[in-house]
């Protein structure tokens, strides 16, 4: 199971808390992800990097089995994502829900923990308080009880990220939290990661703002329908490589894409 | 504005839906001592009869009657209420058996229908419910037919129909599902194409068996706009328990429910199966469209599952409520929906269940505490005026200030100096009339006097006001050139519209960041920053 050329890292021993193993991902038969072959290195936060439309979002999504993998495998911790959920937390993006629901942020959270309290059971008063608890972390207790459209951008980007906390999950997929948010909620996830990491969680970040990459993060994974170049941020994020992913080398594989929709259509 | 809940609102969740189990246990209760038989209702242990049928005014022929019923039709104290009224109140009161059953059966399936329209209405499938009350016709049509195939003449049997309309709206639904997943057509499209195919098929069929003699008699063209009317005690019994059935699951899944409309993916990453549950709110979405067939009709049982939760939703922002309500506007809507039909024979209830619930909807609308039209229009209106009461009072202060001794004003130095009406007209350039018209208001609250020759002065209370709007303006003016950068030309106009919002933490928070820049921010009172920029004579 284990490769005894990898270093352990943390407590984890040397299983990484994500690996992925030539990764493709299609829709409607037209593949947005290529061969992706990455590790993830345990207790980093990794910021992943690239276009829009470079397949950030597929990747977390094919990772956590949100869309339907075409070919290759993804493990968590050694373990295929059904046996190892409890120990991923995932943060979709901010816009994939309607914030116009009746429900407060507080049971927002709650749901973090639903699959824990089970089928058919209520969340009960020990639930309550760890949701509080999440809320606190990200500083949102004060507004536990307030209705979701009622809370601002960031606000709404914080409940979702202490959602993802209540599970005290070992590695984390964001999708990104820092789109749209004020500079409280920047410092607030920033200050966040950070705390993830001094207890030894990973944390895989879609993050848009290059020019913070540096600060925010250790390692990245720059990305653009295939994997351009990874590892930590002072060897790998480079002009070179930054004009490798945003540059216009695309028209290939955009091409050959398309003759598989064509070509494949029976 | 924003509306703080008290603290316990879990608990009250968790007591809410055991209270609510409770209801419906006791409803369940009600129901199975409302409709046994009394031994004076109906012969054959069936209640059978019509209240308006019994009724000497309609010509309609009794066309409800099967052949070879064996039920006898007229009873005896039915035939004695005359007028209209006497017929209301007849029914109201629930005095005779049969108007008991049906008013309370189709009361359980209004708030069966408000509950499971709540999610159904919160996964925005909202259409559903009428591509399953449409594509359930050709099944209830086939059942019939199938029937007679088999017993040839037999009576109409409402498990046999039920059971293939629950087949033909499965279907439907399933092929609209099956449709989007598997090719590109759009949901909308879909949902276009399975509700007018199986309608058409459904009326074909409806033609075919309204040309077999037992046929026109079973009838099922009533299921189009619904005859709750019509309804056997027995068919009321099926209804009941197959609404009861779909609350309990309702009541069990809530929190998986939940979950599944606000955020099916992350419900996914969870584990949870999301297909799973879809397809058991789907078949709940069915269940309640065919038992409401007979009620409402097929043609618009999607109100009954839309109309009550959309209007729960303008008084709520609970979830747990929001379903409790819905039930409840489901259950009212639906009584009094077929509340007429006790009174007039072959009253269509489907038409009038909906006009009800559309009242109850725009009642809704308009006065709804959470959503309504008319408390946020007040709450604006509100905001406006006492906006607009900040800026009348600043712009007094403003010109009081450049005649005042002191270096550093004090509120009751404030009170009492005279200013004229046509000076504040032009200092904010304002209309005269928004003007009076603050004036008055201010007035009205004591806060400013009217002297002689157009001229107005503060009051104490006036002054206390003044100057905190002043100072919280230019507070933030401040805040706004020290921390955000915005000119000079432009700080008035943007705090103009920050300012009326502060909250006192966050003026304190203010006066903390700006005291070390200006001093005399530091004082033990409250004390009055200087302008940042000339106070204009005029604005332009």
């Amino acid at each position: 199971m284990s490769e005894p050329t990898r270093p352990a890292t943390g407590e984890h021993s040397a299983i990484s808390p994500l690996s992925i193993h030539d990764l493709t991902v299609a829709y409607h038969r037209r593949p947005v992800l290529w061969d992706i072959d990455y590790d993830a290195p345990a207790g980093k936060l990794v910021a992943i990097v690239g276009p829009n439309g470079s397949g950030k979002t597929t990747l977390i999504k094919a990772c956590l089995e949100l869309v339907p993998r075409a070919s290759g495998e993804v493990r968590f911790f050694g373990l295929p994502y059904r046996q190892a959920r409890h120990r991923v937390g995932y943060v979709p993006q901010r816009e994939s829900v309607d914030w116009e629901f009746p429900i407060n942020a507080l049971q927002v959270v709650e749901m973090g923990l639903y699959r824990q309290i089970g089928w058919f059971r209520r969340v009960r008063k020990q639930h309550r308080e760890q949701a509080m608890e999440a809320l606190k972390r990200v500083g949102m207790a004060d507004f536990a009880t307030r209705q979701i459209s009622q809370l601002s951008g960031g606000q709404q980007q914080r409940v979702f990220l202490a959602r993802a906390l209540v599970q005290d999950a070992d590695v984390y997929l964001m999708d990104e939290p820092f789109v749209g948010v004020d500079a409280a909620t920047e410092r607030a996830i920033v200050q966040l990661l950070h705390e993830l990491r001094a207890r030894g969680k990973t944390a895989l970040v879609v993050h848009h703002d290059l020019q913070t990459v540096p600060e925010y993060f250790d390692h990245v994974l720059l990305l653009n329908m295939r994997l351009v170049a990874q590892g930590p941020v002072s060897e790998v994020f480079t002009e070179e490589n930054l004009r490798r992913t945003y540059g216009g080398k695309l028209a290939l594989l955009d091409r050959v894409g398309q003759k598989m929709v064509q070509g494949g259509g029976a | 504005m924003i509306s703080r809940r008290v603290d316990c609102l879990g608990h009250a969740a968790g007591f809410g839906t055991r209270a609510g189990l409770a209801a419906v246990l006791i409803g369940v209760a009600l129901l199975l001592v409302a409709t046994r038989p009394t031994t004076a209702g109906a012969g054959q242990g069936r209640a059978t009869v019509h209240v308006a049928q019994a009724d000497p005014l309609p010509a309609g022929a009794p066309q409800v009657q099967p052949a070879a019923a064996p039920q006898q039709r007229a009873e005896p104290h039915v035939a004695a209420a005359a007028t209209l009224w006497q017929r209301f109140v007849r029914a109201i009161t629930l005095r005779d058996y049969h108007t008991r059953v049906v008013l309370l059966g189709t009361l359980v399936l209004g708030m069966t229908s408000g509950v499971v329209g709540t999610f159904m209405l919160l996964r925005k499938r909202a259409l559903i419910g009428d591509v399953v009350g449409h594509a359930a016709l050709p099944g209830v049509c086939l059942a019939f037919l199938l029937q007679q195939i088999w017993q040839p003449g037999a009576e109409r049997s409402l498990p046999a129909l039920i059971g293939g309309a629950w087949l033909a709206a499965l279907a439907g639904a399933g092929c609209t599902v099956a449709l989007r997943r598997w090719t590109r057509i759009r949901d909308d499209a879909a949902q276009a194409v399975v509700l007018s195919v199986f309608f058409g098929a459904g009326v074909v069929l409806l033609s075919i068996v309204q040309r077999i003699p037992t046929g026109s008699a079973a009838g099922l063209q009533n299921w189009i706009y619904g005859q709750a009317g019509l309804m056997l005690a027995s068919d009321v019994q099926l209804i009941t328990a197959a609404a009861i059935l779909c609350l309990v699951i309702c009541g069990l899944l809530f929190k998986e429910f939940a979950l599944l409309a606000f955020d099916e993916k992350f419900a996914a990453s969870q584990g949870w199966p999301v297909l799973l549950l879809d397809l058991l709110l789907m078949g709940l979405v069915v269940m309640v469209a065919v038992i409401g067939l007979q009620a409402v009709g097929l043609l618009l049982v999607v109100a009954l599952l839309i109309l009550p939760p959309a209007a729960a939703r303008f008084w709520t922002d609970h979830l747990l409520r929001m379903t409790l309500l819905a039930g409840a506007i489901g259950g009212i809507t639906a009584f009094f929906g077929v509340l007429p039909s006790a009174m007039l024979a072959r009253w269509a209830t489907g038409p009038s269940i909906v006009l009800v619930g559309g009242v109850v909807f725009g009642f809704s609308l308009l006065f709804g505490t959470q959503r309504g039209l008319l408390p946020r229009y007040w709450l604006q209106r509100e905001v406006r005026r006492k906006v607009g009461r900040a800026d009348l009072l600043r712009a007094m202060y403003e010109l009081i200030e450049p005649g005042l001794p002191d270096d550093a004003p004090q509120v009751t130095s404030l009170a009492g100096v005279p200013v004229r009406r046509e000076l504040l007209v032009q200092k904010r350039s304002w209309k005269a009339r928004r003007v009076a018209g603050l004036i008055a208001d201010a007035q009205r609250r004591g806060l400013i006097a009217t002297g002689p020759a157009d001229q107005v002065s503060l009051t104490t209370a006036g002054a206390e006001e003044a100057f905190r709007a002043a100072r919280q303006h230019r507070l933030w003016e401040l805040f706004l050139m020290q921390a955000a950068d915005v000119g000079l030309t432009q700080v008035d106009r943007s705090a103009d519209r920050i300012e009326h919002f502060l909250e006192p933490d966050e003026i304190d928070e203010l006066e903390r960041r700006l005291a070390r820049q200006y001093p005399e921010l530091a004082r033990p009172e409250p004390a009055m920053p200087h302008s940042p920029h000339a106070l204009p004579e005029k604005q332009p």
